[in-house]
């Protein structure tokens, strides 16, 4: 249903999409049986001369069914939510595969400061790449970000990954994504972070390897000229 | 009872009469609205034309886009949803609908809207101070609301927070008279399931609202003195936590949704009983998923706060209690829906309304799923998605029960019938014009918008779906000036329309029995209340309606 709206650019923005189908699935039905009893309630008991409405009290069996019977059902679609729900949720946010790379996410109001691994592939070196508003990341490798604030709350958010995470001051907070699908996209702010939230995006770049390394060399010399 | 020979200001500015601080509490609501309104018209002209020069309001500046949306969020649910929800139709429907001639404390109900007023004024006067208002979302999360240096806003901040702990007084004391005077001031034979079930469903709100306050106030508090004696309950440089407040806020913010909308179920219950003839179906289940979900309403809190840094295996505990408030919701839907049937149903102005809340908020109910399941809300955390599911619990809520319960009641409050016609151009416009708005809205949820952005400009992936936003923002215009056909309707009305007489809708319930407007003191001897509320179209009964107080035949007879 979403991926009709944005592509799924990581291994688990397709899970995220299918338990929002299952939800709308279970919910529109409800949602269309409710609207349609309703309805047809209003035009079949609408006042005409002569008629006097129905002394119901609610107590009795054969009408009670039609709440009872409903409300066991919503009993059932209920667990089925929370087990789908629950189940991505373990995968997305409370597991952490082994990292191929880790980079760090630094949010400040109000502008993403991304430092990336170097080629030698380790983060706090000499060879990092530190870059402004733009996060490079290369297709098939497991990253681990390890995300931070320096003032206020932000709100690490890339749609096409359907990844989001808080960044709180005083913590750093480690989260992981496996981007799949070539292309750049929008990395917001989704946080009330001041004036300047509503500036605080930045791109994302998902790259194929060559393209990523080709990315590094040239930062590279970008940083050795800078020396 | 007061001296009947009170001047004009003792009369209407300085009164205990709980019907005249219901209309207080109404009208400043109403005016709090227009103001609500007035910032919803500039943020959304913002969105759909960018920096340009907006009629009566000017360049929308990214500080002033804060500083609206901000403040029309605080003001649509503390000064519109709770003084008119609450406030006025509790005070005004309390004492009238259980026989009492005042409520049990009518001075401290006179000084609750005198420290609600006061908040008002602080609130608007935050718009005029250095900096202007507060800006840091409605719910103010600190760092950034805890420190002048990061929201520029160092008097409007402060003023904000004050305004909304004053506010929350001014509620405490109404709560308190609403609770003791519904347990202590029923009518002789008004017994516990004969209350009609908007008491009851004030009662339970002001318990829930009395039971979720004291962290909030506690963490309004702690911010103020935050932000002006620089202490550091919520700053992480000094060992203090920020996401403290998160749980201190969502801890009262969650049972306030049960708190607005409880009022709003019971005004919708005696309407659709009233122009359905009918007796509400299964009154007791009515009451009890009321009473289950305001229990349930204090274990979610933490669903607002999936991705905000707790630990996520606390998001399965809240994921499963959020889920199972849909149980005592959908219950509690069906039933109304149930009360339908066998009817005589009278497509009135309020009836119309209370309809419509059904059907409107079962679209924010069924929207709430898929926020309060933690994989899910991933994805839709701070996005539109969630905005739209708000304002299709909210509005219903604060709007379109407002708008039942005042045409249902207009003639009692003011003697005079409100012109049908006029009410029903009114309504379909602005039913209309509110699906308008937020069903679009959905999408761009779902197209991964997220919020309290002033242009969407710099996002390139989001850039390409402004029709969708200049839809919205039409409609909205057009929901505004459709209002004015209701303020009209109102005013006329009240000076010009048709008399009511004692019991225009033919209902039964104890408001009904007295002139309209109700002399102060209400009644000339106080009613004997001898069944339940919703005795429509009983069989051994001639009429289609047995008002609570006639006295049953064979004692009439005697």
């Amino acid at each position: 249903m979403i991926e009709q709206y944005v592509v799924q650019a990581s291994t688990y923005a397709a899970d995220i999409d299918n338990v929002i189908l299952l939800i709308a699935v279970l919910t529109g039905f409800w949602f269309f049986a409710a609207q349609g009893m309703f309805f047809w309630l209003l035009f079949r008991f609408r006042e005409r001369p002569g008629h006097k409405a129905e002394y119901v009290t609610g107590d009795e069996p054969d009408l009670k069914r039609w709440i009872n019977i409903p409300h066991i059902l919503i009993i059932i679609c209920d667990v089925f939510i929370v087990a789908a729900a629950i189940m991505v949720w373990v995968n997305v946010k409370q597991t952490l595969p082994e990292a191929d790379r880790t980079i760090r996410i630094v949010a400040q109001q109000w502008a993403w400061t991304f430092v990336h691994p170097g080629p030698d592939g380790q983060l706090d070196t000499d060879d990092d790449i530190t870059m402004i508003d733009e996060l490079h990341v290369e297709v098939g490798q497991v990253y681990h970000y390890q995300l931070e604030s320096t003032d206020v709350l932000h709100d690490f958010s890339v749609p096409v990954f359907r990844l989001k995470q808080d960044a709180i001051p005083g913590r750093r907070i480690v989260g992981w994504f496996e981007p799949t699908l070539p292309g750049h996209y929008d990395i917001q702010c989704a946080e009330m972070c001041g004036i300047g939230h509503g500036l605080m995006g930045a791109r994302l770049f998902v790259e194929t390897p060559e393209q990523h390394a080709q990315w590094m060399r040239d930062r590279g010399e970008i940083l050795a000229r800078a020396h | 009872m007061a001296s009947q020979n009170e001047n004009f200001f003792l009369k209407y500015f300085w009164s205990t009469d709980h019907k005249i601080i219901a209309l207080q509490y109404m009208f400043t609501g109403m005016a709090m609205a227009l103001i609500g309104g007035y910032f919803a018209y500039a943020f959304r002209m913002q969105l759909a034309f960018p920096g340009a020069e907006i009629p009566l309001v000017g360049v929308v500046t990214p500080h002033e886009y804060n500083a609206f949306v901000t403040n029309h969020g605080t003001i649509m649910i503390f000064w519109v949803a709770m003084p008119v929800l609450i406030a006025a139709f509790g005070n005004y429907l309390i004492p009238l609908m259980i026989g009492a001639d005042d409520m049990v404390f009518p001075r401290l109900n006179r000084l609750s809207y005198q420290i609600f007023l006061l908040s008002a004024i602080i609130l608007v006067a935050s718009f005029f101070v250095p900096g202007g208002g507060f800006g840091g979302a409605w719910t103010a999360y600190p760092p950034l609301s805890a420190d002048g240096a990061y929201n520029l806003t160092p008097l409007g901040a402060s003023m904000w927070v004050t305004a909304v702990a004053l506010e929350f007084v001014a509620f405490l004391m109404g709560g308190i008279n609403f609770i003791t005077t519904a347990m202590n001031s029923r009518a002789p034979g008004m017994k516990a399931f004969d209350v009609p079930i908007v008491i009851w469903f004030i009662v339970i709100a002001s318990i829930l609202f009395m039971a979720s306050v004291g962290p909030l106030i506690a963490g309004a508090i702690m911010l103020l003195f935050d932000q002006q004696i620089g202490t550091g309950y919520f700053d992480a440089r000094t060992g203090g936590d920020p996401v403290l407040y998160q749980h201190l806020f969502w801890f009262f913010g969650h049972p306030e949704v049960y708190v607005v909308l409880l009022p709003a179920l019971g005004i919708v219950a005696e309407i659709i009983t009233v122009f359905s003839r009918k007796k509400l179906f299964a009154y007791k289940i009515v009451l009890y998923t009321a009473i289950a979900t305001g229990v349930l309403s204090f274990f979610v809190w933490a669903h607002h706060q999936f991705i905000a840094g707790i630990d996520p295996r606390m998001a399965n505990i809240f994921t499963v209690t959020t889920v199972l408030i849909s149980i005592p919701i959908a219950e509690m839907c069906f039933v109304y829906i149930a009360t339908l049937y066998g009817g005589s149903i009278r497509f009135t102005v309020p009836m119309l309304w209370a309809l419509a809340f059904m059907a409107e908020f079962l679209i924010g109910g069924v929207t709430g799923i898929f926020l309060g399941a933690s994989g899910a809300d991933i994805y839709f955390h701070d996005t539109y998605f969630v905005l739209a599911h708000f304002h299709y619990t909210f509005f219903p809520i604060a709007i379109i029960a407002v708008f039942a319960g005042i045409t249902y009641w207009f003639p009692k409050m003011f003697g005079r019938m409100m012109s049908e016609t006029a009410g029903k151009v009114h309504f379909w416009i602005t039913i209309l014009t509110f699906n308008g708005i937020f069903i679009p809205l959905f999408v761009l949820g779902a197209w991964g918008q997220h919020r309290r952005i002033y242009s969407y400009e710099h996002f390139p992936d989001l850039w390409e779906l402004q029709p969708l936003r200049i839809f919205a923002t039409t409609c909205l215009v057009i929901m505004l000036l459709a209002q004015v056909i209701f303020l009209v309707n109102f005013f006329v009305s009240m000076l010009r329309g048709k008399k009511a007489g004692n019991n225009p809708w033919r209902a039964n319930t104890l408001e009904w029995t007295v002139p309209s407007p109700p002399p102060h003191g209400n009644f000339e001897t106080l009613p004997v209340v001898h069944r339940g509320p919703y005795e429509y179209s009983h069989p051994d009964h001639d009429e289609d309606f047995w008002p609570q107080d006639a006295a049953p035949a064979a004692e009439s007879a005697s």
